[in-house]
């Protein structure tokens, strides 16, 4: 089981990529679906050797509501400071937020969030992989927001990701 | 009734996904230097893309059509993009300045941003992955 499947998550998505691409259900698209789902992590398993150890449950997909939540409100606090801020009143700053995540899944995708929410976009990570390099567009108060990013995504990723 | 609510209701969501994106691109002439700019497309422009799709998605169920799914292929595969685009084009920025000033642990003042901290200010060996050596990163963290 373990040979055939190495990595049932990505076989899962796939698969449910596959058929969303297809945009009507038929069995034949379902076999090709599945025989590709089978395929590509057999043929890529040498890339990823460990699986990611990751929680789908109830946590994830609280997260990812949070995030789109946060993803609207970021869309508009941004178009306000487009249309109405003068570009001397912006305070930029360089954010340095140390990792309490160790797993490189776990930080993409805190690294994803931060660029897509509110002001903040990531830039780098640190050669030990324990800080993210953060530009913010506007902030009045870097500890704060630094303790809230922290507060708000990483706290509930850690819960995600084991 | 029903339908013309609809169509009201599309025509709002493709005239306020139309406006962020406007938006996104206005921010993206006007704010100042490369890291400012850069907040503009990754931000408004997916609302301004999220708008029209959600529209896409009522307009053709609501038309007879079948309904279409591939809105959301596209809102992931968005999600995915905008964040990678982004940092690459973040890191572009970090080598040039690197390039330019010649990076020391006290670079020169930013016009931006001030000055790019480094990871922790009393560390020789630690730095960003763009300028760090390959060999000092861990391999079990990449």
């Amino acid at each position: 089981m373990n040979r055939l499947l190495p990595h049932p998550g990505l076989t899962a998505l796939l698969v449910i990529i596959w058929m969303l691409a297809l945009n009507a259900f038929s069995f034949g698209g379902f076999v090709v679906a599945l025989v590709l789902g089978i395929a590509v992590p057999l043929f890529t398993a040498p890339f990823w050797p460990d699986r990611p150890k990751m929680r789908f449950g109830l946590p994830l997909a609280k997260y990812v509501l949070l995030v789109t939540w946060d993803i609207v409100i970021a869309n508009f606090q941004i178009a306000w400071i487009i249309l109405f801020r003068k570009s001397r009143d912006l305070r930029p700053a360089w954010l340095v937020i140390p990792l309490d995540l160790t797993s490189t899944e776990a930080i993409t995708m805190l690294a994803g969030t931060i660029s897509l929410t509110p002001g903040t976009v990531s830039s780098d990570i640190s050669t030990d992989g324990e800080y993210l390099l953060v530009h913010a567009l506007d902030t009045a108060d870097p500890e704060g927001e630094i303790a809230r990013i922290k507060q708000r995504y990483e706290r509930r990723l850690m819960e995600i990701f084991p | 009734m029903m339908e013309q609510a609809l169509d009201i209701l599309i025509a709002a969501l493709i005239v306020l996904g139309g406006s962020f994106a406007l938006i996104g691109s206005w921010g993206l002439a006007r704010l100042p230097g490369l890291m400012a700019r850069l907040h503009g497309p990754t931000k408004a422009t997916t609302l301004g893309v999220g708008g029209c799709l959600i529209a896409s998605m009522l307009y053709f169920p609501a038309k007879g059509m079948d309904f279409s799914v591939h809105e959301l292929l596209v809102t992931l595969f968005l999600f995915i993009t905008a964040p990678i685009s982004a940092n690459m084009v973040a890191k572009a920025y970090l080598h040039e300045r690197k390039v330019a000033e010649g990076r020391k642990c006290d670079p020169a003042a930013d016009a931006v941003a001030g000055r790019m901290p480094l990871p922790e200010a009393s560390s020789a060996t630690c730095d960003w992955a763009t300028f760090g050596a390959p060999e000092a990163s861990k391999p079990d963290t990449l």
